[in-house]
């Protein structure tokens, strides 16, 4: 517990640090956000009319000590882009992202980490080479080509897929909101037709990104694999008689599995700020694609807000991740 | 099927209920609209409300008066500036004196049931003109600066005192600014602010013909037709949801294969594409008063000198980019005859590519030299390719051009400076006028607009002298008179009018183009 506590209190600084950071970068970046948003005809009053009733006129550690002092009362500031609290957009689409990345994320496990497996433990044969042709496509073809690509076979061509507008048909109405995941929510409400509906729509942005976060997943687990499969413990276990499924999974696997999960844990974390593109040509409403427009926009406080948050998310999930991995392997437990 | 048919085979029992207890529309009374960004406000008049508020201004509320329809060649609605039709007001009379007017009001009700009053119409005024930012500047354009201007006369009776004969007021009264608020409904949730700025920013409190039945910023509005709507015809559409879908792949895609009806906000290329197919209904509107063109900084740089701009008028690739950049989609400004022909605005310049000419302008003023060129990253689709022709046609006469690509928010930035040397950009005035537009980009109170840098008192007397004067004869000739200076002087070279193109559903009927661009759901039709 102890452990955990101090770990907690050695990210303070580093979320200091973000804070500050963000609000120097949106400041220091080029340009005008009063003049963003004052509009076609905008005469220079209307600009400095808007500059002043968005407090861009005050002095930089004025804003800064301003903004410091919302944040503690849990406010970020209002986005000029949606014209909502920052706080609100955030909650709302941040499962969206969420519910995105984890089924991407299953997606990629679930075929990355036996084809690591395999590749690894028949290195050298056709598994071993598909295992490398995937990879390769997988790290090569840029997500928004494999978006596009998927979107004209199955559902431009084939008709197979729904119409990607999003986490839902246009005509369907979203199950009551419990944990903002559609899957989960639809689920509790006992609402088969929505699960299958947002089920539909998750299936191709979750393909995309599932091919995207394939590659590192399948190499760490193959490498890892390798280097746990020469290892005299194993060579011991085999000499043994035990037979090759024990050897692999029970003794090779579970002691491979400590770079696989911390491996996750960046992919899972970069997934969700990263798949803007995915979110893009899938219409998801989720933060990533959030952030660049504002980001476009110069408008500063959902850009800091999102880093803000991607920053404790990374946190809380390495926080998470090295729990993991204690009751994983001993040894992190006695270190 | 439509509501009224559906409504005689539902049975008599059916048609004589209120409209609470009727079915819930139908996929056919359903429009589907893909966008590429919806509202950020649900409040037109409010600070950095963006494009597609117009559309919630539009369907949401009404104004007093609207612009009358006109039938274009291709079947879509167009409009009229200087013909009026009822809206809110029932009917209007100048004053003998010609120094105000007054409206009479129907009687329409707003969402919440309380009828419409001048009281909520001079609130609704007062606040365009009070409220500062693009609202208030697009009321000073009409001549409406302050709120004693605006009269209650009695609950139905409605004034407006001129400050000054301005020929732009009752035009201005039609466009997506000045619309009327339930003022009680505003006051009572305003929290302290006169203008009610936070709720009117996340609420419709209006009589218009559509309340927002559900708004997600960034991802979807929907709308559900007021069938207590007094102010035209009852609308077809019951309901309209409108999704915000950023890829314009994938609304090319919905737009295809049929899932959507309607397609806003297409690259040109893809509106070629679909209009060649046939499959797919697409209207272009040349957009009134609109123009893409390369400005040149007629203060500092290079380009104070009349010959080198005259030189690149006479260097622009024009059909290589109207082919490349904008696939057809816009009209040809350029290769005119005579210079200028009547007072029609846009009209091509007498100017075509000739390269030999340029090149001896050039020489003239001194050979060749290096300079920027910039655009806005968010008009790219067309900006970009159009500004890597005009470097490889000017790099033939020496002129080196370098390309520099401005994210959006810092290109307002760089306009304000003045100093950018060379800059492609796209202009538009709502109210379809030469004076208007070129008051906005040469007059020398050089607005934001006036990308050129243009400072010029004779231009400065022509612009006036058309816009105030009551004469037709005198109003032509200062017209004239402006556009053959600007021929002459080329701040900036028009290269095309742009088309407005949406792409439809081949069922889809009663398309209404707007000033505002926006669509009008209030005509629509689904077969």
């Amino acid at each position: 517990m102890r452990a955990v506590l101090s770990r907690l209190a050695g990210t303070l600084p580093a979320l200091a640090g973000v804070v500050l950071f963000t609000f120097v970068l949106t400041r220091v970046l080029p340009g005008d956000t009063a003049a963003y948003f004052a509009g076609p005809t905008a005469s220079a009053d209307a600009i400095e009319q808007i500059r002043h009733s968005l407090g861009l006129d005050r002095p930089l550690t004025e804003q800064f000590f301003g903004y410091v002092a919302a944040l503690a009362r849990g406010d970020m500031g209002m986005s000029l882009t949606t014209g909502q609290p920052v706080l609100r957009d955030l909650a709302a689409r941040l499962p969206a992202s969420a519910e995105l990345t984890l089924a991407g994320l299953l997606l990629a496990v679930g075929v990355a980490v036996p084809l690591g497996i395999v590749a690894a433990v028949r290195q050298g044969s056709a598994w071993d080479h598909l295992c490398r042709v995937v990879v390769t496509a997988g790290v090569s073809l840029p997500v928004f080509f494999t978006g596009l690509l998927l979107v004209y076979v199955f559902y431009f061509l084939l008709g197979w897929a729904p119409a990607p507008v999003g986490r839902l048909d246009a005509y369907a109405t979203a199950p009551p909101t419990v944990t903002g995941l559609f899957l989960v929510d639809a689920v509790l409400a006992r609402d088969w037709d929505g699960f299958r509906g947002a089920l539909a729509q998750l299936v191709l942005p979750a393909c995309t990104l599932g091919l995207f976060a394939l590659a590192p997943i399948a190499r760490i687990t193959r490498a890892s694999m390798l280097a746990v499969l020469g290892a005299d413990f194993v060579r011991t276990a085999r000499a043994s008689g035990l037979s090759t499924g024990t050897v692999v999974l029970r003794y090779a696997f579970r002691n491979a599995l400590l770079p696989v999960v911390t491996t996750l844990g960046m992919v899972f974390s970069f997934l969700l700020g990263a798949n803007v593109l995915v979110e893009k040509v899938f219409a998801w409403p989720g933060v990533g694609s959030y952030a660049v427009e504002a980001l476009i926009a110069s408008d500063y406080a959902p850009v800091q807000g999102f880093v803000l948050t991607m920053a404790v998310l990374y946190v809380a999930l390495n926080l998470g991740i090295d729990l993991l991995l204690r009751a994983l392997d001993p040894r992190v437990r006695t270190a | 099927m439509n509501r009224r048919t559906f409504l005689a085979a539902a049975g008599g029992v059916l048609a004589a209920r209120p409209a609470a207890a009727q079915a819930p529309p139908t996929r056919a009374e359903t429009l589907l609209i893909v966008q590429e960004y919806g509202p950020n406000s649900l409040d037109m008049q409010g600070i950095g409300a963006a494009q597609p508020v117009n559309g919630v201004s539009l369907n949401c509320y009404d104004r007093l008066v609207r612009f009358k329809r006109t039938t274009l060649p291709d079947g879509t609605l167009s409009y009229d500036l200087t013909q009026l039709e009822p809206e809110l007001a029932e009917s209007w009379q100048t004053a003998s004196d010609g120094m105000s007017v007054t409206f009479k009001l129907r009687d329409a009700v707003f969402h919440s049931g309380r009828s419409v009053t001048a009281k909520d119409v001079k609130w609704s005024l007062d606040r365009a003109v009070s409220i500062g930012g693009f609202a208030t500047t697009q009321m000073n354009a009409g001549s409406m600066e302050k709120p004693e201007q605006f009269v209650a006369v009695d609950d139905r009776t409605f004034r407006i005192d001129f400050l000054r004969r301005d020929k732009l007021l009752m035009p201005n009264l039609g466009v997506t600014i000045p619309f009327v608020f339930d003022s009680e409904l505003a006051q009572k949730n305003a929290a302290g602010d006169p203008w009610a700025k936070e709720y009117l920013k996340n609420n419709v409190a209006g009589g218009g013909a559509y309340r927002v039945e559900s708004w997600k910023p960034g991802n979807e509005t929907i709308y559900t037709r007021f069938d207590d709507w007094r102010s035209g015809p009852l609308p077809r559409m019951r309901r309209v949801i409108a999704r915000d879908i950023p890829s314009p792949s994938t609304r090319r895609a919905l737009i295809e294969r049929g899932d959507a009806d309607m397609s806003y906000g297409l690259p040109p290329k893809d509106f070629k594409d679909l209009a060649d197919a046939g499959k797919i209904k697409v209207s272009g509107v040349p957009i009134p008063n609109a123009i893409w063109y390369v400005a040149m900084n007629t203060q500092v740089g290079p380009f104070a000198d009349k010959r080198l701009r005259q030189a690149v008028a006479f260097a622009l690739p024009y059909d290589k980019i109207m082919q490349a950049a904008l696939f057809g989609r816009g009209l040809p400004m350029w290769g005119a005859k005579e210079s200028p022909a009547g007072e029609k605005w846009p009209q091509p310049y007498p100017y075509a590519t000739d390269m030999d000419r340029a090149r001896k302008l050039v020489a003239e003023a001194g050979g060749g030299f290096t300079t920027n060129l910039l655009f806005d990253a968010g008009s790219g689709t067309i900006a970009e390719p159009m500004s890597v022709l005009v470097k490889e046609s000017l790099g033939a006469i020496g002129i080196n051009v370098e390309i520099q690509k401005i994210p959006g928010a810092n290109f307002r930035g760089e306009l304000m400076k003045k100093t950018a040397p060379m800059v492609i950009n796209r202009f538009g005035g709502w109210l379809d006028w030469p004076d208007y537009f070129f008051f906005w980009n040469l007059h020398s109170s050089n607005a934001i607009f006036n990308t050129s840098n243009y400072q010029n008192k004779d231009m400065d007397k022509l612009i006036d002298g058309a816009r105030f004067t009551q004469d037709a004869a005198e109003y032509a000739r200062d017209v004239q008179g402006f556009l053959a200076k600007a021929m002459d002087e080329v701040p900036f070279i028009p290269v095309c009018q742009p088309l407005h193109d949406v792409a439809m559903q081949k069922g889809i009927g009663g398309y209404q183009f707007w000033p505002c661009r926006e669509p009008d759901f209030r005509s629509l039709t689904k077969a």
